[in-house]
């Protein structure tokens, strides 16, 4: 039942605003790849696309190798657990997850009998009876997802299927929509504009931005080693620090000349890409800690540079007694190649 | 739908209880009053005590079956083209174009302009100069036909133009309540065709608002008389005019009896749409 996905140099433009500019990606079967993105990045595009409900201007959508571009979506045997509640409000429970079945011509006992079965897969075997409005908000997501997997779909699809639940009714449903989506080995594509989400949940996470994919990696690879500067940016936190590129494939920043990784304008003013957990701050020195902020294990310096730049730090939380609000302090930077972006105004 | 209204009520607050009793009477008063005394009035006929004799004169009067399913089966035929004309425009165009929505409601909106008499005297001129007109061609016979006094389709017509906005106004209430493109997605993406999807979705969502849309047409055409009356026809509402003109105890009693009568319709059409959300609320009690 699980298969491989394709897009293939897809394009949309709705009016004057390009949704796709040519979307490639493969997902492998059975992998869990998260499209993540701001909004407006195309993400939820390309995954309306795929389940039919819009079509592309140009571009294809292959699965197993088969073209679906045409196909209708009621034929594509994609299931989809939507954004937005999406249960049918006239049916119960066990009606909504045998719909699917109902429309291939299942008959009533088998329905009934594969309907408790996802029901018991989804956890809520005691619940085929209650209507949607009986239900609470991550109870009908699940049952979405038990619809959505009912006929056995190629693909699952989902587009930012916990966006509308609370903080913790979320951690819990996407640590068991992964258990499901391993135990089922179901090739699937997760919308998300929470990287939090992404980065835990997926097998690899394509960041996409202006329609475009940035990078499709595994989460850590993305966060240690962003391709681009967009992707180093939005995943995750990142520091701005003032550098300046030399002629030899190296840049000096804080004082120190690194190596350069990815390409870069010789001989330019340049910001380099650094994380706060990879500065390393010592005490004494002409750059100054304003705040200090407990996160737990860590604790999230800002800091000021003496040149005003303002940076972000993290320090093991046993470490930040010496390092309060005020104290002046040098900040050091790893020795690692570096990424570099074009100067922020 | 009932079972969602149906919630039990926020706690009420001490205070204005007092205050309610006070509405309730006087709200009470001013419908009941009257109507308690045109039954007493139709009842108690000086000279001969207690007497059911208006009533059953009408109900043994002359036409009473005949107009009163003549109204039946207008506002059945009406009810049906409401339906099938708007349904699927409103369906359609939240769908597909819903830019054009704005414009459906504008046509839907326009018979609340038109006076029904201006209306009705709007028909009168078409239905004199159509067979002048049309004489030589087969529309002529058309022309005729919607006038036939044993089923006068023309009726249906002016009352489909007037039931569009209350139409119009109630399912557009249904379909708000509902996310519509999300629903038909979901249906479609479990293998529902796009006419599944309406039919066997979006249909059984909007019922109630199809059945207030059955109501409100329902009452406006057991109440319609200018247009009946007008074109010369007789359904219910014209019938009752008549027969009540000339004594005043049976005037009173057929507006009595017009008004119990549409209550019970009303009853019998909310008790249909009912029957089911009670079924549903009782079984989901059961499992809890």
């Amino acid at each position: 039942m699980t298969a491989t996905l394709e897009f293939r140099g897809l394009r949309r433009v709705f009016g004057s605003t390009t949704a796709l500019d040519g979307l490639d990606l493969t997902v492998q079967p059975g992998e869990l790849v998260a499209l993540l993105g701001p909004s407006g990045c195309g993400k939820t595009t390309a995954l309306r696309i795929l389940a039919g409900f819009e079509q592309p201007d140009a571009g294809e959508i292959l699965v197993d190798g088969e073209d679906i571009t045409g196909v209708p979506a009621h034929r594509r045997n994609a299931g989809m657990v939507f954004q937005s509640y999406s249960l049918f409000p006239h049916l119960s429970a066990a009606d909504n997850v045998a719909f699917g079945l109902r429309m291939r011509g299942v008959g009533a006992a088998e329905r009934r009998k594969r309907a408790a079965e996802l029901l018991e897969l989804v956890g809520l075997p005691t619940h085929g009876d209650r209507f949607p409005h009986q239900l609470s908000g991550g109870q009908q997501q699940r049952i979405a997802l038990a619809r959505a997997l009912a006929l056995e779909p190629r693909v699952l699809l989902l587009d930012e299927p916990l966006s509308a639940l609370d903080a913790k009714v979320r951690v819990s449903l996407r640590e068991e929509i992964r258990r499901l989506q391993l135990e089922l080995g179901i090739t699937t594509l997760f919308v998300t504009h929470d990287q939090e989400e992404a980065l835990s949940t997926a097998d690899r996470v394509a960041v996409m931005h202006g329609g475009r994919l940035e990078q499709c990696a595994p989460p850590a690879e993305l966060y240690d080693s962003p391709a681009t500067p967009f992707v180093a940016e939005f995943v995750g936190t990142m520091n701005r620090i003032p550098g300046r590129t030399g002629s030899d494939g190296t840049v000096e920043v804080l004082g120190r000349r690194l190596p350069l990784r990815g390409e870069a304008k010789a001989d330019a003013d340049v910001d380099a890409l650094v994380r706060p957990e990879a500065l390393d701050v010592t005490v004494g020195g002409d750059a100054r800690v304003v705040t200090a902020s407990f996160h737990g294990a860590v604790t999230r310096l800002t800091l000021a540079l003496a040149d005003g730049t303002t940076l972000k730090a993290d320090v093991p939380s046993h470490r930040a007694a010496e390092l309060p609000a005020g104290a002046a302090v040098t900040v050091g930077l790893p020795d690692r190649p570096v990424l570099v972006d074009d100067r922020a105004r | 739908m009932a079972a969602l209204t149906t919630k039990p009520a926020t706690r009420p607050r001490p205070r204005p209880r007092y205050w309610r009793g006070v509405v309730a009477l006087v709200a009470g008063l001013y419908f009941l009053g009257p109507l308690l005394a045109s039954v007493i009035f139709t009842v108690d006929v000086p000279g001969q005590g207690f007497t059911l004799g208006a009533y059953t004169g009408i109900l043994g009067a002359d036409g009473f079956l005949a107009s009163l399913r003549l109204t039946m089966e207008l506002a059945v035929a009406t009810i049906a083209v409401v339906f099938l004309l708007l349904v699927p425009a409103m369906i359609a165009t939240r769908l597909a174009a819903p830019r054009l929505s704005s414009l459906v409601e504008i046509v839907c909106s326009l018979p609340l302009v038109v006076p029904s008499v201006a209306l009705t005297a709007g028909f009168v001129s078409v239905l004199r100069w159509g067979p002048t007109k049309l004489s030589r061609t087969p529309f002529y016979e058309t022309i005729l036909q919607i006038q036939n006094p044993s089923f006068p389709v023309v009726l249906v017509l002016v009352y489909v133009l007037m039931a569009l906005p209350l139409a119009y106004r109630t399912l557009d209430a249904g379909l708000r309540a509902v996310d519509l493109s999300t629903l038909v997605e979901a249906a479609r993406n479990c293998g529902a065709s796009p006419a599944r999807a309406v039919l066997q979705v979006v249909l059984p969502n909007l019922r109630g608002a199809l059945l207030n849309t059955a109501f409100l047409t329902l009452a406006l055409v057991l109440g319609e008389y200018t247009a009946g009356a007008i074109l010369g026809f007789t359904p219910f509402a014209v019938w009752i005019v008549g027969i009540g003109g000339s004594q005043a105890q049976v005037s009173v009693a057929v507006s009595v009896l017009s008004l119990v009568l549409t209550w019970v319709l009303l009853l019998i059409l909310a008790a249909a749409g009912r029957g089911r959300s009670f079924r549903k609320s009782r079984t989901s009690q059961e499992t809890s």
